[in-house]
């Protein structure tokens, strides 16, 4: 394993950087970064659309997240990826298509992390705020959202790591991904593949578990503050 | 355009496109059905060697589970498809080969992969059972296994019984992962009719439908089923 570690290090990490494009880990983790900054304010915005009161916003935004949730993102990829430049009329990159699918995916089930957010804070705080006659908008950007969006930060990294899973699918439109690079590597190699998709799974796991730990750890630490302000 | 539009769909729903969309349709639920049969006994034994006295099988739970949702799915089937067939002996080998490598390895893969997850659910039943549970079971006589099959399982799996129709569902969809080793399940057919008759829209269009259907089916089935098997509220 190491050997393949010492001559195609590189390539897993960053591609054919500098000499070609971005690749590798680092394009896994940029696509999984700018999927979860896009991402974050359309699943606020939808999560606020179902628990609002204006009835034609909660059905809407209701079937877009079931519709969503009926639908592989394979599809979803493939959608953006063959159909979408045919509207559209300019082709479309695998950078874009990827970025485009996961933000469209993950807006519906992040939508519904943050819902449940929402949904679990005590009542009293919407009517406390309401009784000191603040309206819709300071109640919710004020007094719900902060406490709800700093309650689901585990939920949120939990999506992060499903995020950075759901770039891999970047090999299937050959968008230069530490899969992909695993694959490249693997057919240049041809005889090695248990190593080499060891490699490609060690980076993956490295990155999620340490992810995954974090957000147990700030579970732990909101769950005790939480505590002791005592709801 | 309207006309075009059905002129396509009339297209892609007559022979042979169409015999390619039911092809798609039975391999998807032969993937589906088949991994899914497999998962759950394997759930159901990690949950076991999860409290296991053993450390070791403990320990084997832990890192079955941690080593399956920390790493994507399609690197999973990757790994299944191109590097274990190094590692085993040939006739094993000849035999997968003759009975068609991709659909078993995307299997075997969906089904380990459906089982971690599964396990997770069903343990979060077990962890729901009052310790009183426990004691009462062994206050008249109950050994662990007997403890386990009569008194906690069955309450725990009414538990979990949502979240593994969530599970199930989710396993329903990932089915399309297989199209990537070149399984000849829905989406497959979906890219090798679009890029025979350059009808994107009605080929991925029949697909989507497809999944719409199983998924529908399965969430209001799976729903059912889930009040169905809840005890009553006390």
């Amino acid at each position: 394993m190491w050997d393949v570690v010492s001559q195609y290090g590189m390539v897993f990490l960053v591609g054919n950087y500098p000499h070609g494009p971005l690749g590798g880990l680092a394009m896994t983790v940029t696509l999984s970064v700018c999927g979860l900054v896009a991402t974050f304010p359309l699943a606020v915005a939808v999560a606020l659309c179902r628990t609002g009161g204006i009835p034609w916003l909660r059905a809407g935004a209701r079937a877009f997240v079931m519709g969503v949730r009926t639908m592989p993102l394979l599809l979803v990829v493939f959608w953006i990826y063959y159909f979408l430049p045919t509207v559209i009329g300019v082709p479309i990159s695998a950078f874009a298509t990827i970025l485009l699918a996961i933000v469209v995916y993950q807006t519906a089930y992040l939508s519904e992390v943050i819902r449940a957010a929402i949904e679990a804070l005590p009542k009293g705080q919407l009517e406390a705020a309401r009784s000191l006659g603040l309206k819709y908008v300071p109640t919710t950007f004020r007094v719900i959202l902060p406490q709800a969006l700093y309650n689901c930060v585990p939920g949120m990294i939990n999506q992060f790591i499903t995020i950075i899973k759901e770039t891999s699918l970047g090999y299937t439109i050959a968008l230069q991904e530490v899969t992909y690079a695993g694959n490249e590597v693997n057919s240049i190699l041809l005889i090695r593949p248990l190593e080499v998709f060891g490699v490609v799974a060690v980076l993956y796991f490295t990155l999620c578990f340490t992810l995954s730990r974090l957000s147990r750890g700030v579970e732990t630490r909101i769950s005790r503050t939480r505590g002791l302000v005592g709801e | 355009m309207v006309a075009e539009l059905i002129e396509g769909y009339q297209v892609v729903l007559s022979d042979p496109y169409l015999s390619f969309v039911l092809t798609g349709v039975g391999n998807t639920l032969l993937l589906f059905s088949v991994s899914w049969v497999t998962a759950v006994p394997i759930a159901l034994a990690l949950v076991m060697l999860r409290s296991s006295r053993v450390s070791g099988l403990r320990i084997f739970s832990v890192w079955y589970v941690e080593y399956h949702r920390n790493i994507p799915l399609l690197v999973q089937v990757l790994i299944w498809y191109f590097a274990i067939p190094v590692v085993l002996p040939p006739p094993v080998n000849d035999f997968i080969n003759r009975h068609g490598s991709e659909i078993i390895y995307a299997t075997i893969a969906l089904g380990l992969f459906s089982a971690a997850y599964m396990a997770e659910d069903i343990r979060g039943g077990i962890r729901a059972i009052p310790r009183g549970q426990y004691d009462a079971a062994s206050a008249i006589g109950l050994s662990y296994v007997g403890t386990m099959t009569w008194v906690i399982l069955p309450q725990a799996l009414r538990l979990s019984a949502v979240p593994m129709v969530g599970q199930t569902l989710i396993l329903f969809k990932i089915t399309s992962l297989a199209s990537v080793i070149g399984v000849g399940e829905l989406i497959f057919q979906a890219r090798q009719i679009e890029s025979e008759t350059f009808r994107v829209f009605q080929a991925f269009s029949v697909v989507t439908l497809c999944y719409m259907v199983g998924a529908f089916t399965i969430m209001s089935v799976g729903g059912a089923i889930a009040r169905r098997v809840q005890l009553t509220r006390r």
